[in-house]
């Protein structure tokens, strides 16, 4: 029998050794974003190791550079929780100047992009730097003990959405930051999940080989944040796309009017509830008291489903 | 041979920067800054200067790409002043601590508020404990030259550590006067290229810079931050004397003038430094026993040469556009730091003077020499003198 | 045998890693990590039934750590030093080549 080759390459540019909690969501995709630069450093310009990454404040950014330690095999710079686009932008000119080939792949997590990074965010995708920048979207401020993020679900409790006698939890929608970046028109924009970890890979692939600038949004799972078994971190995931909790698709220069959907159900019925999702978490353990609240989310999630373009079924 | 032409602080500074060949600018307009960037964009687009000048959208942005391009390993500048050079605060510690020597333009602006576009040395002064070295420029000519020195301090290896290079907001940004433009190949025997050996990002030797410091660790790199700046003030001095040999132009830490005899002693920053000098010539034709001294380098701060001064006069009057709330003037607390554990110390005094683009004039300055003289016979008063303040309108 | 990706970085850590703090604090040594053997953190192992396996790669693919890489025949090997044991790969597994065991220290 011929041995079978692995969909992904097998350099690492992500070692072992980090702090990450065990079944950590975003160190997976850490992982298989790097290695799909990589692959596309490899096959546009012959240099696998072609790129440099720009990393916001965050859970991947203190579990991963703890001096002495790196965890990272590649040319990487953190400065500040807000500015990883600004950074990136910085070093992108840099390598123009020094005639480097190749690109600049740029973390954040959900509050360093949706919240307090989105300013520098905005000016790096107008400018048409040439950098990916990837939002590993756990859904709060984890880092810092779980807070609310403005990328934080309807109902999720965080320790600043408890759930009381006053409040279902967190009381807004979420706010799609892809959609946002969208709007700068830019050559490549989509989303991923963990759950789909070819297509993501497919994703981060077709974004660096772009010129100028993508942005993908992530799902990644959070073990304490969202109140998960580490075990359950692929597994809810992929609930989250089963019941339409997170849509997958792609945007290029910000055409809304055709985005390309995947695993989307093509009578737009969704065979999953919601609460399948829901209940695997301990973050909305509280709804299931409140079916009102339950409802509401639901509503939410077709209205999101409409503003992409689609009018969905929950059951 | 050099070219005299007759140019605004800002026009000066955005010429220090062609002359310096950073690889990449980054800058948000303010004022009154807004020139440096203005001027430095004509010579990108005309092909005078090989940068990448990214127009970012806040100055957060500005000196966040200036550390991400020194990090990767190029020489970067910018410029800005007042609300600008705080909204950057939180970088220009980073930028520091990381060791990028990276080199800033400040028109020298009151911070709000209320919000005051004039001159005073807030915006800088707030900055002191960031790890920047500081330059304090008298007029256009300093403003050029001080900006060359700084990117080749910042870039010694015995240094590494960021430089701004502050002059006047529109005291000096935007008069013109008198420039001298070294010439292009001297400032390139002066500078060199920048190719550091401890910061880049390259995919052929990767590192990871802004690491987490842990207590076990934090402590010494901050050690390290302290020990650059110490090691800046022997570095400063031998950067003047090459640069006086290459442009023929004296650089001190502190510039002292009619001191010598000196019973008070008038210590400023600045433009301000100018018109102290016109105000001793006409005291001393009056006898008055009085000099001038003007502190270029504020960070690392000149402890030696203001121990070395304070040895000749009886009175220290520091006179400072700036103001310390519930303490007093910056440069009075480091020059009283710089004496405190001095055998024989003179008095010092506490003017702040010059806030917000008020003008500072001889009348004012009588005012606080006045008051110097009567400290001298009868003691200090007070801790805190404010100057040319209107007590009609309080 | 396939010997880990790791290995060489491995090498290079326990031979030049130290704590000299350098300008800057930068961490020069690539993937120096590698000298935290999180593996430490365990309470379950996975144990891997190769006969089992059909080399879908998803425990690879999955991995947060990385602690799983191939071998020639590219059958995942489970690195022990690293594997904190979230049991990911064991959840995913389409065959149950995978099980999670109590760890015994």
């Amino acid at each position: 029998m011929a041995v079978r080759k692995p969909p992904i390459t097998t350099r690492e540019y992500w070692a072992p050794g980090h702090a990450a909690c065990a079944g950590c969501g975003c160190a997976i995709i850490m992982r298989l974003a790097t290695k799909a630069f990589s692959e596309a450093m490899e096959e546009k310009y012959g240099d696998p190791d072609a790129f440099a990454i720009a990393h916001a404040t965050g859970c991947m950014e203190v579990v991963s550079a703890v001096f002495p330690y790196t965890a990272w095999k590649a040319p990487w710079i953190h400065v500040a929780f807000e500015n990883a686009a600004a950074v990136a932008s910085g070093v992108e000119a840099a390598w123009k100047k020094l005639g480097y080939k190749g690109k600049i792949l740029a973390f954040g997590g959900d509050g360093g992009t949706a919240d307090i990074g989105l300013q520098a965010l905005s000016g790096m995708l107008e400018r048409r730097h040439n950098v990916v920048y990837i939002m590993y979207d756990n859904e709060a401020y984890m880092n810092t003990g779980i807070q609310r993020s403005s990328s934080t679900p309807y109902g999720a409790w965080t320790t600043t959405s408890p759930p009381g006698k006053y409040s279902i939890g967190e009381d807004k929608p979420k706010k799609w930051v892809a959609l946002i970046a969208a709007a700068h028109q830019i050559p490549y924009v989509a989303t991923a999940s963990i759950a789909d970890p070819y297509d993501l890979y497919r994703k981060v692939k077709k974004a660096a080989k772009i010129d100028g600038p993508a942005f993908l949004q992530i799902h990644g799972p959070c073990v304490p944040g969202w109140r998960i078994p580490p075990e359950k971190t692929v597994e809810v995931a992929k609930l989250a796309i089963e019941t339409g909790v997170w849509p997958l698709f792609e945007i290029e220069n910000g055409d809304i009017r055709n985005i390309k959907f995947q695993r989307f159900p093509k009578d737009g019925k969704f065979k999953k509830p919601i609460e399948e999702y829901l209940k695997l978490q301990g973050r909305f353990k509280h709804l299931f008291k409140r079916p009102e609240a339950i409802q509401e989310l639901k509503e939410q999630i077709k209205a999101m489903w409409k503003v992409l373009g689609k009018e969905v079924e929950l059951p | 041979m050099p070219m005299r032409k007759v140019m605004k602080g800002n026009e000066a500074a955005a010429w220090a920067a062609k002359l310096a060949k950073p690889k990449v600018i980054a800058a948000f307009p303010i004022t009154p800054s807004t020139l440096v960037p203005e001027k430095i964009s004509e010579f990108v687009a005309n092909g005078e200067l090989d940068a990448e000048f990214i127009k970012v959208e806040s100055e957060h942005s500005a000196i966040s790409a200036c550390v991400g391009a020194s990090a990767a390993g190029v020489r970067a500048f910018t410029a800005t002043a007042s609300q600008g050079l705080a909204l950057m605060h939180e970088i220009l510690f980073i930028a520091a601590g990381m060791r990028l020597p990276i080199v800033m333009a400040i028109g020298n602006r009151a911070l709000s508020a209320p919000i005051n576009i004039w001159n005073d040395w807030q915006d800088t002064i707030s900055e002191r404990d960031t790890g920047w070295i500081q330059f304090y420029a008298e007029n256009n000519q300093e403003a050029l030259d001080l900006i060359l020195i700084a990117f080749k301090v910042a870039e010694d290896e015995r240094v590494l550590l960021p430089a701004m290079t502050g002059f006047d907001a529109f005291i000096l940004t935007h008069t013109v006067e008198p420039v001298e433009i070294p010439d292009q190949e001297l400032v390139d025997e002066f500078l060199g290229e920048y190719k550091p050996k401890h910061a880049y990002l390259d995919p052929k030797r990767p590192i990871t810079q802004g690491t987490l410091g842990f207590p076990a660790h934090y402590m010494e790199a901050r050690y390290k931050v302290w020990e650059a700046m110490e090691n800046a003030r022997q570095v400063i001095k031998e950067v003047f004397e090459e640069f006086e040999k290459k442009f023929g132009r004296k650089y001190q830490m502190v510039e002292e003038y009619k001191t010598d005899d000196a019973e008070i002693v008038m210590i400023t920053m600045g433009s301000l430094a100018g018109t102290l000098k016109e105000f001793v010539d006409k005291k001393r034709e009056e006898g008055v026993k009085v000099g001038a001294a003007k502190i270029t380098v504020y960070r690392p701060f000149p402890i030696e040469e203001i121990r070395a001064l304070a040895k000749k006069a009886k009175v220290l009057a520091i006179l400072e556009k700036d103001i310390s709330f519930g303490s007093g003037g910056a440069v009075f607390a480091d020059v009283a730091r710089s004496l405190i554990n001095e055998k024989e110390k003179p008095i010092v005094l506490d003017f702040i003077i010059g806030l917000g683009g008020r003008d500072v004039t001889f009348g004012q300055l009588e005012e606080a020499l006045s008051i110097a003289e009567k400290a001298m016979k009868e003691g200090v008063e007070e801790e805190v003198y404010w100057i040319g303040l209107r007590k009609e309108i309080l | 045998m396939a010997e880990s990706p790791f290995k060489a970085d491995i090498e290079r850590v326990e031979k030049e890693l130290t704590e000299k703090m350098t300008p800057g604090a930068i961490a020069y040594i690539p993937g120096s990590s590698v000298i935290n053997k999180t593996g430490s953190w365990r309470v379950f192992k996975p144990e891997f039934n190769k006969d089992k396996c059909i080399r879908c790669f998803l425990c690879y693919t999955y991995c947060p750590e990385p602690a799983i890489y191939l071998d020639e025949e590219n059958y995942p090997v489970f690195d022990y030093d690293y594997c904190k044991g979230c049991g990911i790969c064991a959840n995913e597994c389409p065959t149950k080549a995978i099980t999670m065991v109590r760890e015994v220290k």
